[in-house]
């Protein structure tokens, strides 16, 4: 029961208030649910974001590499985070000694995504291994159909010192 | 020995960015500083290793696995406590 106590599981909150993103590189609003496997968050898109007024010329679509940038957040680093928490047990993860670097990605992308649409991320773990996190993940649509999926890989370094 | 040591080559081989050739690999080369692999294909490398040879790394493993002979010696280790 002790054990079970320890690795407690983090709360949405929590997991969001340890990213190393703010705006406007955030690109996470919840997480709907993590354990050792994997993890589900959402993240609406703005309408006012200014890269639509560029990708593209009079008609807006979010860039492939954002939907990227947003399966890595949810997908890759809140759940590092959420499974560094569960092998630190006595201390904190502070944001200022957690590292992290997207090592790889593999994506497809099947359907756009509009200003303003809410886009759920659902990420399962391949291994996280010698510092190094490996998930297959899945990006749906409101309509929960796939619009894009792959391989992401990133690597966590967490150091008490800072170095 | 020779047999092992030609497996971990191959194994490397698939890791080594373009700017480097499998020839380059000898015993004393070092992962990171010679053949340029970096730490996330350094994991890829030990999870390799742990498939093809039928062994189990640790942490400790992967922080004195600094050159290619390292490896070879890790290798040989785990190989003969089994």
């Amino acid at each position: 029961m002790e054990e079970k106590a320890c690795n407690k599981i983090m709360t949405s909150k929590e997991i969001l208030s340890q990213l190393p993103y703010s705006e406007p590189f955030l690109f996470v609003d919840e997480i709907d649910f993590v354990d050792e496997n994997g993890v589900e968050g959402r993240y609406t898109f703005k309408k006012t974001s200014h890269f639509y007024q560029g990708h593209f010329k009079d008609y807006p679509i979010t860039p492939g590499v954002l939907l990227t940038e947003c399966c890595a957040q949810i997908g890759l680093v809140c759940l590092g985070i959420y499974l560094l928490k569960g092998r630190t047990k006595t201390s904190d993860i502070n944001e200022n000694t957690l590292q992290i670097a997207m090592s790889s990605s593999e994506m497809e992308f099947y359907l756009p995504v509009i200003p303003g649409e809410t886009v759920k991320v659902v990420s399962e773990k391949k291994y996280f291994r010698f510092n190094k996190l490996k998930c297959n993940v899945r990006l749906f649509n409101s309509e929960e159909k796939l619009v894009c999926k792959g391989v992401l890989a990133g690597m966590f370094k967490q150091t008490s010192d800072g170095k | 020995m020779q047999e092992r040591y030609q497996k971990l080559k191959e194994i490397v081989q698939i890791y080594l960015p373009d700017d480097v050739s499998a020839d380059d690999i000898q015993l004393e080369s070092n992962f990171t500083q010679e053949l340029n692999i970096n730490s996330a294909n350094l994991v890829d490398i030990v999870l390799d290793v742990e498939d093809t040879f039928d062994i189990m790394l640790e942490n400790e493993d992967m922080d004195g696995m600094l050159t290619v002979a390292d490896a070879l010696k890790i290798i040989d280790t785990k190989i003969a406590d089994k």
